[in-house]
């Protein structure tokens, strides 16, 4: 016998309220980062890091430039959703919620950082 | 008892280690390591845009031995959660799960990225960039 209305068991969001959702979307992400991370590594391998002028040249590739705003954005969520569940299981008391917000800030500012730096190089001119 | 203070169960520091919970932690470390990564990628991007001076002081920091110790180590951990993740989407399909299984792909996915981040390295030293 369960002791789960039958609203409850058809909308199956469980007693976090966001059923798979966490789940799923590190699912996607991963898919997303194995494309875009192997692109990434490819390029970055063939590239000479030490020339500021090519590297701006390859990021200002309009191909490349969205492909990399991509890869920030797709790295700095599966990264949020990682790192959430790590804290979540090992850091327990009055850390615990300082930490997550401190987390999604780090988060945020990585991606913002990340973006901007990409579109100043694409369409800035820098 | 406080909630903190109970003992764990069951007792993880008695288990001999075996290749697969030690391939699942490695899953965890690398993927926090690639998190420290993800920060790393988006001051690189900035000091690019930043400028010429910028870079230049950026590629001092980055190019001292034991930040490209941790870079090459980082190297790894990229190739490492690649591959495991790509092993953890084939389970996520249903499929891989009899023991014999589960020991094989461990072994394939840890000679791909092995073999990877060799290649890599090899590629990053010989080129003079990193």
């Amino acid at each position: 016998m369960s002791l789960r209305t039958p609203l409850s068991r058809a909308l199956g969001m469980g007693s976090a309220g966001d059923g798979t959702a966490h789940w799923w979307q590190q699912r996607v992400t991963g898919v997303a980062l194995v494309l875009l991370g192997s692109w990434f590594a490819f390029s970055l391998v063939g590239a000479d890091l030490g020339d500021r002028a090519a590297l701006v040249a390859w990021i200002g590739a309009p191909l490349n430039a969205a492909l990399l705003v991509l890869l920030v954005l797709t790295a700095a969520w599966h990264s949020q959703l990682g790192t959430r569940v790590i804290a979540e299981d090992y850091v327990h008391g009055a850390l615990k919620v300082p930490l997550l917000i401190a987390l999604q800030f780090i988060h945020a500012i990585a991606a913002a950082v990340g973006v901007v730096a990409v579109l100043q190089i694409a369409i800035g001119g820098r | 008892m406080a909630a903190g203070k109970r003992p764990l169960s069951p007792h993880l520091q008695i288990y001999r280690p075996q290749l697969t919970s030690v391939l699942s932690i490695f899953h965890r470390f690398t993927g926090a390591a690639l998190s420290a990564g993800l920060l790393l990628l988006a001051w690189w991007l900035a000091a690019i845009a930043a400028g010429e001076a910028a870079y230049a002081t950026a590629l001092g920091v980055l190019g001292a031995w034991p930040v490209k110790i941790l870079l090459l180590l980082g190297v790894f951990a990229f190739f490492y959660h690649l591959c495991n993740g790509i092993r953890h989407l084939w389970w996520d399909s249903g499929r891989g799960f009899e023991i014999p299984q589960v020991y094989r792909s461990g072994w394939i996915m840890l000679g791909a990225a092995v073999t990877l981040s060799l290649v890599a390295w090899g590629l990053l030293l010989s080129g003079g960039g990193a």
